[in-house]
């Protein structure tokens, strides 16, 4: 655990954590709210939005990013119902076609553009580039205090990180708003809380959270961090409160634990090359999912096998 | 007051009143069709009312749009004499049990306490006073010693109660619940209409839907008849008649049904 930990695997891990987090914590909300797939539209949807944005910008900055997705999110909604009027499908049809073509059309735009300029490929998009985040100048802990040492941090890491202490303040400050809108969304209303707007708001910050973790982590870590710490949270836990903070050590769990496996796993079994850490990450909440729902303590579903409700 | 073919109608409310709540010109589509059509109607004071329809006649979303629960096409709601949206700290309001997640993770204090998120804000910690005051509340509704359930554990009796105690936490002048009886054993009935009784006392007033017509003549003070658009609306003794049960119902109650319920008990 010295200066080569410092340079190769603290920014991919630090950022991993950071990404999982800021994914998870909203994910806990869309979950409750039956939403959980939400997170998986917006990574899909995103794409083709980003893609434009670096073709017509030709940067991978984050202000004309995050322009593209939400330009990419208003397309979406417009051809969803487009797609559900004029095909006469039923909605959650209508949106898979969607996010599947608007994926696919992401996907195609990139690999027509010229991206050798940057690290933006098909491969980047779905997997991110984790592994390649390294922190050149550090030689070794105390690099942590070096200004200059700190200046060449790989851009991700601030970016991610400003990203998820934003969601972490978000989720503090609207903790009750959050709680009241979710549980029972009509009563809120009525306490005068504007539910709209916090729904808006709650899939905004999802947006930006998943786009902000694009980048380094690619789409397979967003679309899983948005469920499974939360989701195997909840069967740990009959506290919203408890859920968040299982959320967050799960997502922090599955960052390390995929980081890990991803590079020395392999060699552990006798291979040679390490496996993509974000691909590792995304199992390893889907393993800890998986667990949770053969032993957490309160994986039954509480109202089941009693009287119908209404 | 008693038109000719013996319906009891009140003129539409020429101005806004001071009554705890009046409607005007509410109307409420799903699709094409209206939901609820121009409905006005206006609830008394320190008095228990019941809005009394067939399903499907729009008695839950005339008071959910009243509330703006459910968007108005049109229409004006006053509470105490004032736009609705500034009276929200009067009204306290009970949905239907069945519009909820029951398997949401929190304990049954803590939905209580949501009563008083209006009062608290975003930020502002859960003073020990405020507490004990939603304890307090919990105790009313005689589930004191579920304070630490988890909510998914209750029978639909305790749930509606639960919600009756978050109503009761808001501290409110008008209380607005929308089935509170539906599905819940008799026991509890007994104890929701004592908690009602008790808030009527002490000058409150209730505006509930009801469906259960049996039970109208024991239970409210006051009825609004509505089959889409307002039917009657009055005391109990001169509004819940016959006639207006048969303009309300159409042919959906038999004769003998009508009889019982209106003449049987003696008006």
């Amino acid at each position: 655990m010295g200066a080569d930990f410092v340079q190769f695997s603290l920014t991919p891990l630090l950022i991993g954590v950071l990404a999982a987090i800021a994914c998870a914590l909203p994910g806990n909300f869309l979950i409750l709210r039956r939403q959980a797939l939400i997170g998986d539209a917006i990574s899909h949807v995103v794409l083709p939005g980003i893609v434009v944005a670096f073709i017509i910008t030709g940067t991978i900055s984050a202000i004309p990013m995050l322009i593209g997705a939400a330009g990419a999110a208003v397309v979406a909604v417009i051809l969803i119902e487009a797609v559900k009027r004029l095909g006469r499908i039923e909605p959650g049809a209508a949106m898979g076609v969607v996010f599947t073509s608007m994926f696919a059309g992401g996907v195609l735009i990139l690999e027509q553009t010229d991206t050798s300029k940057v690290h933006i490929d098909v491969e980047h998009a779905l997997m991110g580039n984790l592994e390649s985040l390294i922190w050149f100048r550090a030689e070794g802990w105390h690099s942590l205090l070096d200004p200059a040492a700190l200046a060449t941090l790989p851009h991700e890491l601030p970016r991610i990180a400003i990203v998820c202490a934003i969601v972490v303040v978000l989720t503090l400050v609207f903790w009750r708003w959050l709680k009241i809108a979710t549980f029972d969304e009509g009563f809120a209303q009525v306490l005068g809380i504007p539910v709209s707007a916090l729904g808006f708001g709650l899939v905004v910050t999802a947006a930006v959270a998943a786009v902000a973790a694009f980048d380094a982590v690619g789409s397979i870590i967003v679309i899983a961090m948005f469920i499974c710490p939360p989701a195997a949270a909840r069967l740990m836990t009959n506290s919203l409160e408890h859920q968040i903070w299982w959320s967050v050590a799960f997502a922090t769990l599955s960052a390390i634990l995929g980081y890990v496996f991803a590079g020395y796993g392999p060699l552990w079994l006798g291979a040679t090359n390490a496996v993509s850490a974000a691909g590792m990450i995304a199992t390893a909440s889907g393993i800890i999912l998986g667990l949770a729902c053969l032993f957490g303590p309160h994986r039954m579903r509480i109202g089941v096998g009693k009287e119908p409700l209404g | 007051m008693a038109a000719q073919d013996g319906r009891v109608t009140y003129p539409a409310v020429a101005s806004v009143s001071d009554a705890p709540l009046t409607v005007r010109g509410v109307t409420v589509s799903y699709g094409e069709k209206p939901a609820v059509f121009s409905v006005d109607a206006s609830f008394p004071a320190k008095a228990m009312s019941a809005i009394i329809g067939p399903n499907g006649a729009g008695k839950s979303t005339l008071l959910k749009a009243s509330l703006g629960v459910i968007p108005r096409l049109s229409g004006e709601v006053h509470v105490f004499g004032q736009p609705i949206e500034q009276a929200r700290d009067r009204i306290a309001y009970v949905p239907q049990r069945a519009s909820v997640d029951w398997d949401f993770p929190t304990t049954v204090v803590d939905v209580v306490q949501m009563g008083l998120y209006r009062k608290i804000g975003l930020l502002r910690r859960l003073s020990g006073q405020m507490k004990a005051w939603a304890l307090e509340c919990l105790d009313r509704v005689g589930m004191a010693d579920f304070a630490d359930r988890q909510i998914g554990q209750l029978s639909g009796g305790q749930q509606q109660r639960v919600f009756l105690a978050r109503a009761l936490a808001q501290d409110a002048d008008l209380y607005l619940l929308d089935e509170p009886f539906a599905g819940v054993d008799a026991a509890t009935e007994r104890a929701i209409i004592d908690v009602l009784e008790l808030l009527k006392a002490g000058g409150k007033a209730l505006v509930s839907v009801h469906h259960d017509l049996s039970t109208v003549r024991e239970y409210f003070d006051h009825v609004f008849l509505i089959n889409v658009r307002r039917i009657a609306e009055g005391p109990v003794e001169t509004a819940f008649t016959t006639e207006n049960l048969q303009a309300t119902y159409g042919g959906r109650l038999a004769a003998t049904h009508l009889d019982e319920l209106s003449l049987a008990r003696g008006v």
